[in-house]
């Protein structure tokens, strides 16, 4: 973890806009270090030589237009591409000493270390309670009483729980869209990831039900390591630690979100961020 | 960071242009009333005082107009990176700019005074001083508009000269107090005249480092030079110095 942008990892812990690092008191280190890594959708290349860290406990937002490759450096994270063929990922993605995009690595395993949110809420065609309890059960064999427990830690720990705890037995397509997406991060937090990969995860919603799920994230990096696509750049400077630019599947620059939105480096970032690209 | 390119919303860019616009005007407002003012001073013109007293109120109304902008453009733009440092150094620049209006004002209204006595000495030194408060506020204006950081950083650095005008000033006023107590009314207000055009060129340094800021998105870190400390002499037990 040696690589170029390790000191600038270090040296946003020093900056105030780094409260987590400064809440657990440590300097934050790289919870995934990727580096060159390159990916490949058939012949076409969409990521090339990309180097970023995601410091542990850290709100890290990749922002860039449509198609600079940001999602799919997500999809990279828990290798969701293993699905497609054709598509392949190369270098190094760092996890524990392990790397994520190395062979013989556990997909079960893995996805259960990096649970994932999407843009668009989906619960399960079940009750608000199975769609918690379905993932958990995936990985572990809980108590019937170990397994309530979880279920209410999991959506308290969302944020859900006061508004769901009189009707747990209801489907969960019966929540509002707000509520849905957030019962996804509690499905997903349900089998205490490490690392949660957030793609688009308010595009869907309104302001109000947009700023309960940022409120969230900001509370859940105390325990996990965040990655978030967003094309909302307000979001990304309200709810991000760390802000990394894509352009043309490179990744331009990257610095703590307070240097992102006042003084960025690159030219690219100022204008991309400032409304001017085309 | 080069000039960056147009915004993709074109109100947005007209905006900006706007603003930038608005504080280009108030700045040469500002470098004629401090340049009318010291022409009051030197030529003993009441007249041109006056009106410099009466034009203080354009330049308020006009900083009052650039918050105003500035505080709508943060509410619905949220302006970032070098849009962001350009709008609030526009809030910052009109306050200079208006307290700079203040001082050339003050000037005028001494300089009513002082045209009712005769002076026994010359206001040389006065006049090379205010020659170079103008030239650094025209250079600071200029800067504004023209986005030159390199400029400012010029401004900034010149600065220390007006400092060294200013303690010769005040060394040479008190001699004068001390010859003869008759002089000391209209030394007063010289030493106050001196002062103002000393602030005037304090603040035209804080503009340079808010252009420097705004254009290179680096602060102007670097302590900035200081010339003798005389004037603070008799205010200061055992003439210290800073």
């Amino acid at each position: 973890m040696t690589a170029p942008f390790g000191d600038e990892a270090m040296s946003t812990t020093t900056n105030d806009s780094a409260p987590a690092a400064a809440a657990s008191g440590t300097v934050a280190a790289a919870k995934i270090a990727i580096r060159n890594l390159d990916f490949f959708y058939g012949s076409h290349q969409a990521l090339r030589g990309v180097t970023l860290d995601f410091p542990e406990r850290q709100v890290t937002a990749l922002i860039g237009p449509s198609g600079c490759g940001k999602s799919t450096l997500l999809r990279c994270l828990n290798r969701m591409y293993d699905l497609y063929p054709g598509q392949r990922a190369t270098g190094e993605a760092m996890m524990d000493g392990m790397n994520i995009i190395g062979p013989g690595v556990d997909l079960d395993l893995l996805r259960s270390r990096i649970g994932m949110v999407f843009q668009k809420p989906t619960p399960f065609p079940m009750s608000i309670r199975e769609n918690i309890a379905f993932g958990v059960r995936l990985h572990e064999r809980p108590s019937r009483a170990q397994m309530e427990e979880r279920v209410e830690w999991a959506l308290t720990r969302a944020a859900l729980w006061d508004e769901v705890k009189d009707r747990l037995g209801a489907p969960a397509t019966g929540l509002s869209g707000g509520q849905q997406q957030r019962l996804c991060i509690a499905r997903t937090i349900a089998v205490k990831p490490e690392v949660i990969l957030l793609d688009e995860p308010t595009s869907a919603l309104d302001p109000i039900s947009t700023l309960k799920v940022e409120e969230l994230i900001d509370e859940l990096k105390r325990d996990f390591t965040i990655a978030m696509v967003t094309h909302n750049m307000q979001q990304a400077a309200r709810v991000a630690d760390r802000v990394a630019f894509f352009y043309l599947g490179e990744m331009v620059e990257v610095a703590d979100a307070g240097t992102m939105f006042t003084a960025p480096r690159e030219k690219r970032t100022q204008d991309y961020i400032t409304g001017r690209f085309g | 960071m080069p000039e960056s390119a147009e915004h993709i919303v074109k109100s947005y860019e007209q905006e900006l242009q706007r603003l930038a616009g608005l504080i280009t005007e108030m700045g040469g407002m500002v470098e004629s009333q401090v340049s009318l003012a010291t022409s009051a001073v030197l030529d003993g013109d009441a007249e041109l005082a006056a009106k410099v007293v009466e034009g203080d109120a354009k330049v308020d109304a006009m900083e009052r107009d650039i918050e105003a902008f500035v505080i709508r453009m943060l509410a619905l733009r949220q302006p970032v990176a070098g849009d962001l440092r350009q709008i609030v150094a526009a809030l910052k620049m009109t306050g200079d700019l208006e307290r700079i209006g203040d001082y050339a004002a003050n000037v005028a209204k001494r300089s009513i005074v002082l045209g009712q006595y005769s002076l026994p000495f010359s206001l040389a030194g006065l006049g090379h001083m205010s020659r170079l408060v103008q030239e650094n506020l025209k250079a600071v204006v200029d800067a504004i508009g023209e986005k030159d950081a390199e400029k400012a950083l010029h401004v900034w650095r010149s600065d220390e000269a007006i400092d060294g005008f200013y303690n010769a000033i005040f060394r040479e006023l008190i001699t004068y107090m001390m010859e003869d107590p008759r002089n000391i009314t209209p030394c007063a207000h010289l030493l106050f005249i001196a002062k103002n055009l000393e602030r005037i060129g304090d603040h035209a340094t804080n503009i340079a480092e808010t252009i420097h800021y705004a254009v290179t998105g680096t602060p102007l870190s670097e302590a900035r030079p200081k010339a003798d400390t005389s004037s603070y002499a008799v205010v200061r037990p055992g003439g210290g110095g800073e």
